[in-house]
């Protein structure tokens, strides 16, 4: 398998006016290999996002060297290797479902006729097809949690990062989008890293979950999520998943002590 | 903005700079449009257009003039300095705007209570209230001015009518969307400590109503001065900034600088009652708990 | 369509015979608080003099609107684009909103002429210019972050970000700033006429009219201000409509 993002030694400090700096993160080593999805969990305040976000040169690191596909992250993203997903659908209010999942391609200059067939396509996967013509306050939250995902992935990215997008949403709506991001993961054969603060999130959608402590962010371990693929509904009523839950609660546990 | 690390937030002087760099912009643009006149004879350059505004001295007086003239007596043979003469006014006109804008915002925090108390009241007089911004108030002050004098009011009052009818208004409307600022779960978190109506208006409604009353107390006093210095000049009141603009536009010819020192003092009138307002807002509302005007 | 119009209406109408009747009752002689069939019966003797006043005037006030406001566009970009002058033109410009920009009337009909037309426009047009400036600047940059971010990671040109973000964003803004410019425009022309002007507009009028203690005429021309009001209110509330489609002041009415 091929490594599709290296992190080495990575600290980040938030200078503050005070003298008293905020350390977000600290000695931060991780791979992540094509295919795999990968879950950094953590209470608030473990930098997560922040790690998140360094990762998709949305910040810079304050030491420590990111390599995502061979290249810097800012490379990376000109090349436009990442789609991204945060916990705002922030779809463009004055576009329809369709011209917001066209953006990116926009961006990228394609022709119209070759975006409206990519863009339909992505609406296809994401199953909201009958919405072409909608405006985004028309949907519910997560169908704009979908659209979002699907504007993410037509760049087809190597690389799809995931700021907690299903933490707005109500538990049953967050249960359905789960299993829907599984589907579509299964589909796509993308590399995902997923930022959450739920256990039950991070084990039934990972292949590996990353656990951070707060302040400053470490690692404090990881968990091989070996379950069955593809992941199931029923996957979250064997005894397995809940050995895996009981496993990476202990360790935030022991993060704390 | 994005990709930068956390910078220190801009220093506290840079609006000051700013706005520094604009006027000192504004006043060469003005020094500057007067040498390219002069330069290329009041063209346009490399055309025969002439530009829009003559660029001699009595169409627009240097800078330092303005402010000498402001210095020097305001009549050959008195001793009066023009600045005297001209904040005289301007106290005169802003007593006036001050009356107008006490009574109307005073109209308007009343109405607004009621309204918000008794949905009867509102039912009945928001429509009248409504209906009065129908009509261009500004451009009737002609007639409120003739109102005065037949009722043999004095005619300050018409002037500060003026201005009351220009402030209610806003008032009106921001009082009631301040009252009704709170939200549905502090109102219920007073009541299920049975909180009564009174209190419930003391404790939580005033307070959440001060920063949009503010919002609408200082778009009042801007308007309550265009009101007065509207007023003034139908009403043939001798003692105001009103009749000083008519007054130095008729003798402009024997001293332009003296017009533009008239409309300077008018213009700091209004920016400083505003400010004078938001001083007081200042000293009334936590800066936390400001609203972006 | 009914429902929604017809409370307003009967309200309307409620007014104006409270007041036809409450004058008469009342015996407030005429020429203070006119009932409104006199007024009425003003603008059909007068109109041949008020329209074209009226329409005098309104070029007046277009003219400043036009002027102002295409200046104050060009401001409002530049300010966007340049935070230190931005952080300056904010207080700038809040306090030239706080300043009676009518008093620069005297000054302009020096400039121009007291009869020409673009002494009017002039004043009219710095009125118009602070508002829009200050709502577009405000358009422009109030984007949200995630907004911006998500631009940022398709690694957008700014040309893009302008294009496709910012300016669609700032659409509802200048079109807010427009209603409050368009009802600014027409008063202040009006008003700038009370200071002098040419016999041929309707602020001159208006103020004649009164000072011969001639109310009903006086009020007639208010009339045709409120006209012309409403007409340039109604173009902006059309064009709001078939520019902004997805803003959410359309929800109660298609959502």
């Amino acid at each position: 398998m091929t490594t599709v993002v290296t992190i080495k030694g990575v600290d980040k400090v938030f200078p503050s006016r005070k003298g008293a700096d905020t350390v977000a993160l600290r000695g931060i080593d991780i791979e992540v290999a094509s295919g795999e999805f990968v879950s950094l969990l953590g209470p608030s305040g473990c930098g997560k996002s922040t790690l998140l976000r360094i990762i998709g040169d949305l910040l810079p690191p304050t030491s420590g060297q990111v390599v995502v596909n061979g290249k810097t992250p800012a490379e990376a993203r000109r090349d436009r290797d990442y789609g991204m997903v945060f916990q705002q659908a922030t779809l463009l209010d004055w576009r329809r479902v369709l011209a917001n999942i066209e953006l990116p391609l926009e961006v990228a200059g394609q022709a119209p006729a070759e975006r409206e067939r990519r863009a339909r396509e992505m609406l296809d996967l994401v199953e909201l097809n009958e919405f072409a013509d909608h405006f985004p306050w028309q949907l519910s939250g997560g169908m704009q949690q979908r659209v979002a995902i699907a504007r993410a992935l037509t760049l087809q990215p190597e690389l799809l990062l995931m700021d907690e997008p299903f933490g707005a949403l109500d538990e049953m709506t967050r249960e359905r989008m789960q299993m829907e991001l599984m589907r579509i993961w299964q589909q796509t054969a993308n590399t995902v890293i997923f930022v959450t603060h739920s256990i039950p999130e991070a084990v039934f959608l990972s292949t590996r979950v990353v656990v951070m402590s707060p302040r400053p962010g470490r690692i404090v371990g990881v968990v091989e999520i070996d379950l069955p693929q593809p992941r199931q509904f029923e996957t979250r009523e064997e005894p397995r998943f809940f050995e895996k839950l009981v496993d990476v609660r202990e360790m935030l546990r022991g993060a704390e002590e | 903005m994005v990709a930068t690390p956390a910078s220190p937030p801009a220093p506290a002087l840079r609006p000051l700079v700013g706005f520094l760099l604009i006027l000192v912009a504004l006043l060469g643009l003005w020094e500057g449009y007067k040498l390219l006149g002069q330069s290329t004879g009041g063209t346009i350059p490399f055309t025969d257009v002439n530009l829009p505004v003559r660029t001699d001295d009595r169409s627009l007086p240097h800078i330092w003039e303005i402010v000498g003239s402001i210095l020097a007596p305001a009549q050959r043979g008195s001793e009066e300095p023009l600045g005297l003469v001209l904040a005289r006014a301007s106290f005169v006109t802003f007593r006036e705007a001050l009356a107008g804008f006490a009574a109307g915002s005073t109209i308007g925090i009343l109405l607004g209570l009621a309204f918000v108390r008794s949905p009867l009241v509102e039912r009945g007089l928001m429509p009248w209230v409504i209906a009065s911004q129908l009509i261009p108030l500004l451009a009737i002050a002609p007639m409120v001015v003739l109102w005065a004098g037949r009722y043999r009011l004095p005619l300050w009052i018409a002037v500060a009518v003026i201005a009351a009818l220009l402030s209610f208004f806003p008032v009106t409307v921001n009082t009631v969307r301040g009252l009704r600022s709170p939200s549905p779960t502090s109102v219920e978190m007073l009541r299920s400590f049975a909180a009564s109506p009174t209190q419930e208006l003391r404790k939580l409604r005033i307070p959440a109503s001060l920063p949009y009353l503010f919002t609408a107390l200082k778009v009042a006093a801007g308007a309550s001065v265009i009101g007065t210095l509207v007023g003034e000049l139908p009403s043939g009141l001798p003692d105001g900034l009103g009749r000083q603009l008519l007054t130095f536009s008729y003798y402009y010819g024997s001293g332009p600088e003296k017009l533009f020192a008239a409309v300077l003092f008018s213009v700091l009138l209004g920016v400083v009652f505003v400010a004078l307002v938001g001083l007081v807002e200042r000293l009334v509302i936590p800066p936390a708990r400001r609203v972006q005007s | 369509m009914t429902r929604r119009y017809l409370p307003p209406a009967l309200v309307f109408v409620t007014i104006l015979v409270v007041w036809e009747v409450g004058v008469n009752a009342a015996g407030i002689q005429g020429f203070l608080l006119p009932p409104p069939s006199r007024i009425i019966a003003s603008v059909q003797s007068e109109w041949a003099v008020i329209w074209p006043a009226g329409l005098f005037t309104l070029r007046e006030a277009l003219g400043g609107l036009l002027g102002g406001t295409a200046l104050a566009v060009l401001a409002g970009f530049a300010v966007a684009r340049w935070s230190l002058i931005r952080a300056g033109a904010l207080p700038f410009a809040i306090a030239a909103g706080s300043a009676p920009i009518i008093a620069l009337a005297p000054i302009t009909n020096q400039w121009f002429g007291i009869t020409n037309p673009v002494a009017k426009m002039s004043v009219v047009g710095v009125m118009v210019f602070f508002p829009v400036m200050i709502n577009l600047v405000r358009g422009l940059t109030d984007v949200g972050a995630g907004k911006l971010e998500l631009m940022h990671s398709y690694a957008a040109p700014d040309r893009a970000t302008l294009l496709k973000v910012r300016l669609p964003n700032a659409l509802p803004y200048l079109l807010s700033a427009l209603r409050v410019a368009v009802a600014l425009c027409l008063i202040g022309a009006i008003v700038t006429e009370y200071f002098g002007g040419s016999r041929a507009a309707l602020g001159v009028y208006i103020s004649q009219q009164a000072s011969l203690t001639r109310m009903a005429e006086a009020w007639a021309g208010i009339v045709v201000v409120m006209l012309f009001g409403g007409a340039l209110q109604l173009l902006i509330v059309l064009a709001e409509r078939i520019l902004l489609p997805w803003h959410p002041s359309r929800r109660a009415a298609s959502g």
